[in-house]
């Protein structure tokens, strides 16, 4: 593979062929077209869907309208998250600082919209003026009586998984903050789920079934007010291995609550999510009802399957996702619709998952860490690849290679997770797949 | 502690942007730059703006679009990007064997002073390994708009390279910001005027590819090299826009001798003789192009444009009261917008608000000037965003938005149409193929435009209708 990076080779591994670990959790190579985002970015994909809180992004305008709209994570209720507020710094404030700028801005829009919070992103340039975002966010907070909370994410920082730390950093400033709430015995907050497309009301739904009560879900349709309360729970249920770890474990030491983490990406990782908390609240009626709900489920899912798994039988896909554990969820799913793995990668992923990563795939496949354009096109091409699973920027390379493609990233409108889910993804993967247009790529 | 470090005065009436009707500089780089024949952008800051700008294009074009990027560490931010940049620029070169690396700095490595021009030199001393030309454009986003970005990155372009030399026989055309589907268009009708132009930057076959067999790291197409150093020894440049970099720029408070924009420059210091023209949509200055290709070529107007303009007057004509007087709002970068205002005014539609992002202190006096039927009608607004183009709407109920994808929510919170133009398209495909140049282009508009208004006359009706 010498067309690739020289620097990165350790970052690629094939199974079968290679023995030595991978390389991970490393910096890309200045000068690379890598598709990973910046501090600011993993921080504002955590925070992003609290749809009752102001979100204002400090810094110049650039930040704030790349960021504008651009998640699939739905509210039920208020839709203030879904504007982009910016202080749009011009050269003046860069010289002379722009804190004050910011104070107005903030209390311009809490009169305005009187959010329930304010998360104050700090962007590169913020860093590098220095202005004292966190004074300007205690005065607010002062003056207007709501948390204004900084969230120090410049984006030169490290990668987006340092911006999910700080996200939950903000976070867990509102958790705990209101005593007064009682909930029932068996009781949850959701983790790192974001409601793309509406899937968190799949998982609520399932849940309810079981018996269980949603304290808080951080942070899809989320609230403040819920999120105030969320240390009430009995028990976290962590999506994902990368965004919300760090929030389940300092509510942990704080709270003492115990979280385990799971998947809602194809039939086996979302009955494993229900039977988990069960088996955790050992209640042998909810078990009960998780047993009856699973089964009625798949009673129905997998006939349904069928004739999608007899078009797809055999035929190869490439996965290139943010995080890892999505990527594992994809290879069992894809299974389940009798589809190969020939190439798995992801943007964050740490050595556990690549491990787990390796034991899951057959001999052959290629497990890459932060790839590239040129990397990915060229793995897909070795392999024969018959569709890309990915986010936005993997789309056009699939699709100018002509390859189907499968949108599996914070933008998606339809819904993946749960048993509906997995009957969405087979449907999608099946029109990408079998679609009469590839006839016309020779 | 703000309160003595900030420039803002007490009671100052400053208002935070909601929805900027504006993107940042480097994006608009790094598309001009991918006009240019095996040229790589290299977006000069942290990896987070080059990965943002990818996604934000890709949505639009896509495309694959590749953009590399120094990728400040915290290191880079405090001791300075030169490290950072040398390993980009030798990686781009390892990779992608680049004829040109069109350098965008950023709002980050402006700021601290990083000057990527030293940086070049002490390159080229180093044992530097590879063949490649650099071109920078200082596009921090505190100092304007996309549009400024791209504007200078041409600028950049043709002051490093046009070369002067005996008058030939070719002009140049610098179209600005428009569809892969405009340039294409532009090609054609210079082709059919007989002349050779060369079209500065062209991006109708990189950001607009067809399917590949293999990836391709620089997509084929591009003004070439050699088109660029021609255009010191053109007969005449004809550039679009009548705002384009120009103007005070928001903020800006040093460097304005970088804000000429490249056909200035060639009239400047080559003798190129310059024709700046509003954007080409709508009768009235689409006649105006012609008549100066005429006046270049000694031409008369091909018989197939003849026929376009006269079935497009034809079409005015059939529809005219479908528009008469209807209300619009118009809003995208200002010499978009300009030509559009010059466009609906032509076929009697009152433009009620004309609104940018830019703030280059130009925009109402082009508009007064080209839309003589109702201008003074026109509530011109620069500096705007879409917060204040909504409130605008809510209060003054227009009958249609004209302008790209973004104002998609406000036209769905009044119930009525948006056709969408300009950039960026992100709630359709095909934006990148809209026309909106020339008589073709503007039969397109026109007809979307009235259709868009008959059809919210059908749906607002109790039983429709399905006949006229
Ligand atoms: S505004 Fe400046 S810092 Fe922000 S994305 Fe644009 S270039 Fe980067
Ligand atoms: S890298 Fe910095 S300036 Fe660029 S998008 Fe991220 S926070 Fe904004």
């Amino acid at each position: 593979m010498n067309q690739f990076l020289k620097d990165r080779e350790t970052q690629i591994v094939t199974k079968g062929k290679h023995s030595a670990e991978i390389a991970c959790e490393k910096k890309s190579l200045a000068g690379s077209v890598s598709q990973r985002a910046c501090v600011f970015c993993g921080s504002r994909v955590v925070l992003y869907p609290i749809a009752d809180a102001l979100h204002v992004i400090h810094g110049p305008v650039g930040c704030a309208s790349y960021t504008w709209d651009i998640r699939g994570a739905l509210s039920s209720g208020p839709q203030l998250h879904r504007l982009s507020f910016t202080t749009d710094l011009k050269e003046r404030d860069v010289v002379f600082g722009g804190e004050k700028k910011l104070y107005h801005a903030l209390c311009e829009l809490i009169d305005k919209h009187q959010p329930k919070a304010a998360f104050v992103f700090s962007t590169c340039i913020i860093g590098v003026i220095g202005d004292d975002v966190e004074a300007v966010c205690r005065q607010v907070t002062r003056e207007k009586g709501i948390d204004v909370i900084p969230v120090m994410s410049e984006g030169f920082n490290g990668t987006k998984k340092d911006g999910y730390k700080i996200a939950c950093g903000a976070l867990s400033k509102l958790v705990g903050t209101d005593d007064s709430y009682k909930p029932s015995k068996y009781s949850i907050n959701i983790l790192g789920d974001f409601n793309l497309a509406g899937e968190l009301w799949i998982l609520a739904e399932y849940y309810k079934k079981l018996g269980v009560e949603l304290v808080s879900c951080m942070t899809g349709d989320g609230r403040v007010e819920q999120i105030r309360r969320a240390h009430k729970a009995t028990l976290n249920v962590v999506q994902c291995s990368g965004s919300m770890v760090h929030l389940a474990k300092e509510m942990k030491e704080k709270y003492g609550i115990p979280f385990m983490k799971v998947s809602y990406f194809g039939i086996e990782d979302m009955s494993d999510a229900l039977y988990e908390v069960a088996r955790f609240f050992k209640d042998e009626e909810m078990m009960q009802n998780a047993r009856e709900l699973v089964r009625e489920e798949i009673s129905q899912l997998l006939p349904a399957l069928q004739p999608y798994r007899q078009k797809l039988e055999g035929k190869k896909a490439a996965i290139y996702v943010g995080g890892a554990f999505k990527a594992i969820s994809l290879v069992k799913a894809l299974r389940l619709l009798g589809m190969k793995t020939v190439v798995v990668g992801s943007q964050t992923g740490n050595a556990d998952d690549y491990k787990l990563l390796k034991e899951l795939c057959d001999d052959g496949t290629i497990i890459v860490d932060d790839s590239n354009p040129n990397e990915l096109s060229e793995f897909v091409k070795l392999t024969g690849a018959n569709l890309f699973i990915g986010g936005v920027k993997e789309r056009p390379i699939a699709h100018k290679l002509g390859l189907g493609f499968c949108d599996h990233n914070h933008e998606r409108k339809e819904a993946l997770a749960g048993y509906v889910g997995m009957m969405n993804f087979a449907k999608e993967v099946y029109a990408s797949v079998t679609s009469p247009v590839w006839k016309f790529i020779k | 502690m703000f309160e003595t470090n900030s420039v803002l005065a007490k009671g100052t009436d400053y208002k935070a942007t909601q929805n900027a009707c504006k993107l940042c500089s480097p994006l608009g780089a790094s598309v001009a730059y991918k006009g240019f024949e095996g040229c790589v952008p290299l977006i000069h800051g942290s990896q987070g703006c080059a990965t943002y700008i990818r996604r934000y294009l890709i949505s639009h074009y896509k495309e694959p679009i590749d953009i590399a990027s120094s990728n400040f560490t915290e290191d880079s931010t405090i001791f300075g990007g030169d490290r950072n940049f040398k390993i980009a620029a030798q990686n781009i070169i390892n990779q992608y064997k680049p004829q040109l690396i069109g350098i965008s700095t950023t709002c980050l490595s402006e700021t601290i002073g990083d000057d990527v021009t030293l940086f070049l030199h002490e390159l080229k001393g180093d044992d530097f390994d590879g063949n490649a030309e650099f071109v920078v454009a200082s596009t921090p986003s505190y100092q304007g708009t996309h549009i400024d970005g791209f504007h200078e990155a041409v600028a950049a372009v043709i002051r490093k390279f046009a070369k002067k030399g005996n008058t030939g026989d070719h002009i140049n055309l610098f179209p600005g910001f428009i569809s892969t589907e405009d340039i294409r268009l532009l090609k054609e009708i210079v082709a059919e005027f007989g002349i050779e132009a060369s079209i500065l930057p062209d991006y109708s076959e990189s950001l607009d590819n067809p399917v590949w067999h293999t990836y391709k790291r620089i997509p084929e197409g591009g003004t070439t090299m050699e088109e660029v150093e021609k255009s010191g020894s053109a007969k005449a440049s004809i550039e679009f826009g009548t705002v384009l970099n120009l103007g005070k720029l928001s903020g800006r408070v040093k460097n304005l001798n970088l804000t000429k924009t490249g056909a200035q420059y060639l009239e400047k210091e080559m003798d190129v003789p310059l024709v700046r023209l509003p954007m080409p949509i709508g009768i009235t200055q689409t006649d105006r192009f012609f008549e100066e290709l005429g006046k270049l070529t000694g031409k008369k107007t091909p018989e197939k444009y003849t026929k376009q303009r006269g079935r497009l007057v034809d079409a005015y004509v059939d529809a005219h009261k479908y528009v008469f007087g209807k209300k619009a709002v118009v809003y995208g970068e200002e010499d978009f917008v300009v030509g559009m205002c010059s466009f609906l005014d032509e076929i009697g539609i009152e433009v009620a608000l004309a609104a940018s992002g830019g703030e280059s202190g130009l925009l109402e006096g082009e508009i007064l000037k080209h839309c003589p039927e109702n201008g003074d009608k026109i509530t011109v607004r620069e500096g705007y965003d879409f917060e204040s183009i909504r409130e605008w709407c809510l209060a003054n109920k227009p009958d249609i938005l004209v302008g790209h994808s973004k104002g998609y929510y406000i036209a769905r919170e009044l119930g009525i149409p948006i056709v969408r133009v300009g950039f960026p398209i992100h709630d359709r495909v095909g934006g990148q193929r809209i026309k909106h140049l020339g008589y073709s282009g503007t039969q397109e508009l026109f007809d979307k435009i009235v259709n868009a208004l008959i059809e919210y006359k059908q749906d607002s009706s109790p039983v429709g209708y399905k006949y006229m």
